[in-house]
């Protein structure tokens, strides 16, 4: 079953390639059906989901490499589940808008599959090199996304994010080589690794795979320093692009700290969490900042990424320094985090879809050629409308749920800390605001024409609705995160 | 004939095999007609074909030495063969549209044979005097290859190429005769005991001199000198020969006389070694950046791989991973550089790296190749030398070689960028101009699954390489 999810989307890549001279309109359809598909397997899922004592459902497990311990070993849970549905959403959000505006549709649309089995294989994962494989080759699909289809810098772009990105898998991958020489017997297993606590008494040998770890998954994230590779990515990248690389790409670094690093390395991270929510807090605050310098609209939702996923980071450092006594709060942090994935990947999906509709209609990001957009292209307004909302976290929408739960969960841990991050909502609240003022209230600039189209809509409506559903009864969601985020620390 | 005699020459009938076809193609190619020399390469091919099969039939359980201990067979060799014969067949189907009723057809594929049997001796050898001998089967006949064409390119190669060989060469039997000098011996099993007790500067001496004739084969730091004049002069097939065989060959043979022989010494050959392994992929690393002739490029790109495939060899008494690993990655090496030069050879007259503009949009095909067997070097998974970077890294750091792992982590990342260079304008648009020949077309559409294969079957690969490296 799993593996059929994971793998269906890559394999009507390879037909759609083979098959001579598919027309458009095939290549079209056969994407978003085959999107369709996936979103209702991963709904059938959602539905039969019923764990195994050890927490995970769906499991296979295959020897691949034996002799070093590594297999096939895939497998959903409530911290992974949640994020492959997101997978799902967002990939037929991509392929319904692309469907009218794409050239070279063929290979777009194949580029595309292969990036939703990839990011479907790292959010399933349980071994180490098969979380590394999938990991890798999503940097490689991507970077072909940039360089092919994106703006005039986009070469540029798209070396730096392969080069930057790619130096952090590999750092990724010496800090698994690390653990692998750790545990003893010798796996690759991130079940049992996570079971054989392989860095406890190792001093500052642990802490160097920590590092490597961290450094790696932090690139991919991305936190402040790091992150410098994000903006021009985003910014030269398509719509649909863009939409993938924020809304599930970035996950993959925030999950990989929740999936591997805090359950196999516990005792490291509680160690050495103040850093992280250093991390953490920096790049929510900076983040805000920089967005808030941004002249550019497409490169201030990129910034305002790095604020979003700074939450996460300092929920999973503040959740190590919660007293043992405080299993509650502990939780409510790692919930708050997962949902923030999620929250974050929908709304984002959202609002880099929107600056896409945006630059096809105005031809240009650029913050100042706009203005009272709202009396041209009143449905545009409205969805941009309730994206900066939810965005900014409004009560009522998922951002919010995501939150609270992370403040409320990190306040005993971190309390200065989660108290200074709280300025970052409201510096996310303020630069969100003033661009939608810009650009679509205030005297018109520029004569604008065509409203949202009818796939447009389809696209980025859905994503909105479920932002709004997840605010109002977050409970479907929350039910399945919370068993799992038990077992995290 | 003793018995002992014939069984030994049973235990190296893949090598009688190649050396007949070489001896009987010889013959043949002397008297048939110019249009009936295909022949000769057909025996060849069956000869090599027959070869692979009794290797891999008969693989090896453990060590066992051959002829007094002069040879060894064992898992290194048995490896070291299937990779040498694979790689032979590869050239042949590379080279057949090249050489097909060429002037001297009979003698490329007997060259060809000669060189590829020299550098399965050098895996073999457990003996400095047979050590010697392959050195110079596995280069004469390539130093005749490399000026096949009679062209000025190819003749200057081929002089640079035969100036530093026998120079190293040189330099090897004065390793060897220091050894002799120092350990009384020339057989490893009894270096192995006597060496330790032997005067240690002059063993240094000879063992550094030894390895420099080694390293000339494996085109490493510092004698790599040759390798981008013979791959750029050179036809391409001679160019893809070159850089793959006497490589897998010489650095088995590093592997089995640091394994075996130095040991039991108190010299810090791993440092050295890693020490080589460093300046070897840097050095190529940074000289493939701005090369804009593809042969260039993928000369210097084989000098950065011999890099990484010294991290096993530093690692080879410390990490039980080392010669598995060091096998997987010749394997996976050989098949995806041989894949790469497919195309070149499918592309004779496109040099350069802008040439290729517009690749993928007359020959889609080819250049979803290319892209998978570059990205394949890089070592992105799960393509071969993913698997070989990941065993051996692993090796390495298991080693306590954590400062040359991550050294071979920054270069597998700057290697990105020059394979990028030549990625980048093949999925451009544009006119591309080349028309492939078809063989070596589909030598590389070949390859390129052949890659994503041996990664995923990394497992079951590693099992079958793994075994000792001391002969019983």
């Amino acid at each position: 079953m799993l593996t059929l999810v994971i793998f269906l989307p890559v394999v009507v890549a390879a037909v759609l390639l083979a098959v001579p001279r598919a027309g458009d309109r095939t290549v079209r359809w056969a994407w978003i059906a085959t999107s369709a598909v996936e979103v209702a397997l991963v709904t059938a899922m959602w539905v039969t989901y019923s764990p195994a004592p050890d927490g995970y459902a769906f499991e296979q497990h295959h020897r691949w490499i034996p002799s070093v311990g590594a297999g096939y070993h895939v497998g959903a849970d409530g911290l992974s589940l949640p994020l492959l549905a997101l997978t799902a959403v967002l990939f037929l959000a991509c392929a319904v808008y692309s469907v009218r505006r794409t050239r070279r549709m063929r290979a777009f649309a194949a580029l595309f599959l292969f990036l939703e089995t990839v990011c479907l294989g790292v959010f399933t994962a349980l071994d180490l090199l098969l979380f590394f494989v999938f990991f890798d080759l999503s940097i490689v699909g991507m970077y072909f996304v940039i360089a092919g289809w994106g703006h005039r810098g986009a070469a540029r772009a798209a070396l730096m994010f392969f080069l930057y990105t790619f130096l952090g898998s590999l750092v990724l991958l010496l800090g698994f080589l690390g653990l692998y020489l750790l545990s003893s017997p010798h796996s690759f297993d991130i079940v049992e690794l996570a079971r054989q606590d392989p860095a406890a008494g190792r001093g500052a040998v642990a802490g160097l795979v920590l590092l490597a770890l961290v450094l790696g998954l932090a690139i991919k994230t991305p936190t402040v320093p790091v992150h410098t590779w994000l903006p021009p990515a985003h910014v030269e990248a398509p719509a649909a692009g863009s939409a993938i690389l924020a809304g599930i790409l970035l996950k993959m670094g925030t999950y990989g700290f929740v999936r591997i690093v805090l359950p196999v390395l516990p005792g490291t991270w509680r160690a050495y969490a103040p850093v992280i929510v250093v991390v953490g807090v920096v790049s929510v605050l900076y983040g805000a900042l920089v967005a808030m310098a941004q002249r550019d609209f497409k490169r201030m939702i990129a910034y305002t990424s790095v604020n979003h996923m700074g939450y996460i980071v300092l929920a999973f450092g503040a959740a190590a320094l919660v007293a043992a006594s405080e299993e509650q709060a502990r939780q409510l942090a790692i919930t708050g985090a997962v949902t923030q994935m999620v929250s974050h990947g929908l709304i984002t999906g959202a609002l880099f879809l929107l600056a896409g509709v945006l630059h096809d209609r105005g031809g240009t990001y650029d913050l100042g050629s706009y203005g009272g957009l709202a009396r041209q292209l009143p449905a545009f307004a409205g969805l941009t409308a309730l994206a900066v909302f939810a965005s900014l976290g409004l009560p009522g929408f998922s951002g919010f749920v995501a939150e609270f739960q992370i403040f409320t969960g990190s306040l005993s841990g971190a309390p200065v800390a989660t108290a200074v991050a709280l300025l970052g909502v409201l510096l996310t609240a303020v630069l969100l605001l003033r661009a939608y003022q810009r650009i679509f209230l205030g005297p018109s600039r520029t004569v604008v024409t065509g409203d949202l189209t009818v796939s447009e809509t389809l696209a980025i409506g859905p994503l909105m609705a479920l932002s709004v559903a997840i605010g109002l009864f977050p409970r479907f969601l929350l039910d399945v995160i919370e068993p799992a985020a038990r077992g995290v620390l | 004939m003793s018995t002992s005699m014939s069984r030994d020459l049973l235990r190296v009938l893949p090598e009688m095999l190649v050396a007949a076809a070489a001896v009987l193609g010889l013959l043949l190619g002397s008297f048939l007609p110019r249009h009936r020399q295909w022949v000769v390469r057909a025996l060849a091919a069956a000869a090599v074909a027959a070869a692979l099969a009794v290797a891999v039939a008969r693989w090896p359980a453990g060590g066992t030495p051959a002829f007094d201990g002069v040879y060894t067979v064992d898992v290194a060799l048995a490896g070291t063969r299937v990779i040498v014969l694979g790689a032979l067949l590869l050239v042949f189907a590379l080279a057949a549209g090249e050489v097909r009723g060429a002037a001297r057809e009979t003698e490329f594929v007997v060259l060809t044979l000669l060189g590829g049997l020299g550098a399965v001796l050098l895996a073999g050898a457990a003996d400095t005097m047979l050590l010697a001998a392959a050195y110079l089967l596995a280069s004469v006949p390539l130093y005749a290859l490399a000026a096949f064409a009679k062209d000025a390119p190819g003749t200057e190669g081929a002089l640079k190429y035969y100036l530093l060989g026998a120079l190293l060469g040189v330099t090897l039997l004065f390793g060897v005769m220091v050894l002799f000098g120092g350990g009384g011996a020339t057989a490893y099993r009894v270096l192995a005991e006597s060496l330790p007790r032997g005067p240690g500067a002059a063993v240094a001496v000879g063992v550094l001199a030894l390895f420099a004739g080694l390293l000339f084969k494996a085109g490493a730091v510092p004698a790599h000198f040759w390798v981008p004049d013979v791959t750029e002069g050179a036809r391409p097939p001679v160019g893809a020969l070159v850089t793959t065989v006497p490589k897998i060959g010489a650095v088995v043979a590093i592997h089995r006389f640091a394994g075996t022989v130095l040991a039991p010494t108190d010299l810090d050959w791993p440092l050295v070694v890693a020490i080589i392994a460093a300046a070897t992929m840097t050095l190529g690393n940074l000289a493939a950046f701005f090369q804009d002739s593809v042969r260039r490029l993928l000369a210097y790109s084989t000098i950065s791989q011999v890099g990484y495939v010294l991290l096993a060899v530093a690692a080879a008494t410390r990490s039980d991973l080392a010669l598995p690993a060091l096998l997987l990655y010749l394997a996976a090496y050989a098949v995806t550089n041989l894949g790469a030069f497919a195309v070149v050879c499918a592309l004779p007259e496109t040099r350069t790296l802008a040439d290729y503009t517009g690749l993928r949009r007359r020959y889609p095909w080819l250049a979803l190749a290319l892209v998978v067997l570059l990205l394949g070097l890089v070592g992105t998974p799960p393509t071969a030398v993913f698997a070989g970077k990941l065993t051996v890294f692993t090796a390495a750091l298991d080693a306590g070689f954590g400062w040359l792992v991550v050294l071979a982590v920054v270069n597998t990342v700057a290697s990105v960028f020059y394979y990028l260079r030549w990625i980048v304008p093949a999925v451009r648009s544009g006119d591309f101009a080349g028309r492939p020949a078809p063989q070596a077309g589909a030598v590389a559409l070949a390859a390129a699954p052949v890659t994503i294969a041996v990664g995923l079957l990394a497992g079951p690969l590693l099992a079958a390489f793994d075994g000792p490296l001391l002969p019983s």
